[in-house]
């Protein structure tokens, strides 16, 4: 019997998700979203280039509650990004395969993320409402 | 391409159910997928309710028990019964693990057995593993010399360097670790995959092995090596407890140090 009439064996439909895969496709869908911010950072670049009538768009659109939505997301997901890609860099070098720490920095990586994320728009409003 | 839905012909569709026989004691219920090549129909998963206190407390001590019992087709691979020789290598309760070394108490509820992930199936739990093996010849692996051997002995080693071999010589190939990586799911065809590049690394590290710089050179390749991506399912998921992805980081740092 030819090999391509043979039934492909399921996978992601029966394979349980664990921290591993889990945070590695989250590694990749966040990359993923932060090229879109990317973009949207130069839109508003381009914008305050252009003068203060094309400037007052985006900040129109980025202080309405789906730029603030998109704004948490990203800054979230750029501390994601760069606290797993840290976790990248000690695998380059040899450091913390073993899988005690493989969960160890893993679960430390989601911590940090998040306690990132919020100091930095702990700063952020509180020079906001400072001056 | 990465394609995360199964084909039309690999849905999986329900089956049949068999009671456990009458006077039958503490019972659990297993879902086996099953595919008949001959039938033509697509696979499904069929219920077995099995009587553990007749049956040995392996997962695979209950497959043998639907066999024996219940349904003489039921397919599977097995030979040592005791972790030694990778046969009887299946996703069970969504990891891969041997059946003959998974207790069926370490598993809550149902029991869901299916074949490796992501490989053609032949039949029931058999896939076909085929490019697997050809994967392994690929990577050459036997002792490669260009000095000649001393005279009236073997090629000797240090017992620091046989050290390094430890947790590499330990593979039995059973592919639990290639089949749980969503990256050799998706590009299995060109990417080596954890089993291979952990045996690859074996012969890499190996003090008398002399065709280190020849074997980096057929691995130096976007696929073949770079699709590892560190996830860390085969460290998960391997029944033998070795680290394949720390292998392969080796390999990478190897390539780096030769530059």
């Amino acid at each position: 019997m030819a090999l391509r009439d043979r039934p492909l064996s399921p996978h992601l439909q029966v394979y349980r998700p664990q921290l591993t895969s889990v945070l590695s496709i989250f590694h990749r869908l966040t990359g993923v979203f932060l090229a879109t911010g990317a973009a949207m950072l130069c839109c508003w670049l381009l914008t305050a280039a252009a003068g203060p009538e094309y400037y007052e768009w985006s900040q129109w659109f980025l202080t309405s509650w789906l730029g603030y939505a998109l704004l948490a997301a990203w800054s979230y997901c750029l501390f994601y990004h760069l606290c797993n890609g840290i976790r990248h860099l000690f695998w380059d070098v040899g450091i913390g395969f073993s899988l005690k720490a493989t969960y160890a920095s893993g679960v430390l990586m989601v911590l940090a993320s998040f306690g990132l994320t919020g100091l930095s728009w702990g700063l952020g409003l509180y020079f906001y409402f400072t001056g | 391409m990465a394609e995360f839905l199964l084909p039309k012909n690999s849905k999986i569709k329900k089956g049949r159910h068999h009671k456990a026989p009458d006077g039958a004691g503490k019972t659990r219920r297993f879902k086996v997928y099953r595919y008949d090549p001959d039938s033509g129909d697509n696979p499904r998963t069929d219920t077995f309710e099995v009587d553990t206190e007749k049956c040995g407390p392996m997962v695979l001590d209950a497959l043998i028990q639907m066999k024996g019992d219940t349904d003489a087709t039921l397919t599977f691979r097995r030979s040592c019964r005791e972790g030694i020789c990778g046969s009887c290598a299946m996703n069970i309760d969504g990891t891969n693990t041997l059946a003959c070394t998974k207790p069926i108490d370490e598993v809550k509820g149902e029991v869901r057995i299916y074949p490796l992930p992501h490989l053609p199936v032949i039949k029931d739990l058999v896939p076909d593993m085929t490019t697997f093996y050809a994967q392994y010849t690929s990577i050459e692996p036997w002792m490669k010399t260009d000095s000649p051997p001393p005279s009236n002995r073997e090629r000797l080693q240090s017992p620091e360097d046989r050290a390094k071999l430890d947790g590499l010589y330990e593979c039995i190939m059973c592919a639990c670790c290639s089949t749980s990586c969503p990256s050799y799911w998706w590009n299995g065809e060109r990417y080596l995959g954890p089993a291979i590049l952990l045996q690859a690394y074996r012969w890499l590290i190996d003090s008398r092995d002399e065709a280190t710089g020849e074997r980096l050179d057929d691995l130096e390749d976007p696929f073949r090596l770079y699709r590892c991506h560190t996830i860390m399912n085969c460290t998960r998921t391997c029944p033998k407890n070795l680290n394949p992805a720390q292998a392969i980081g080796e390999i990478k740092k190897m390539m780096v140090a030769r530059r």
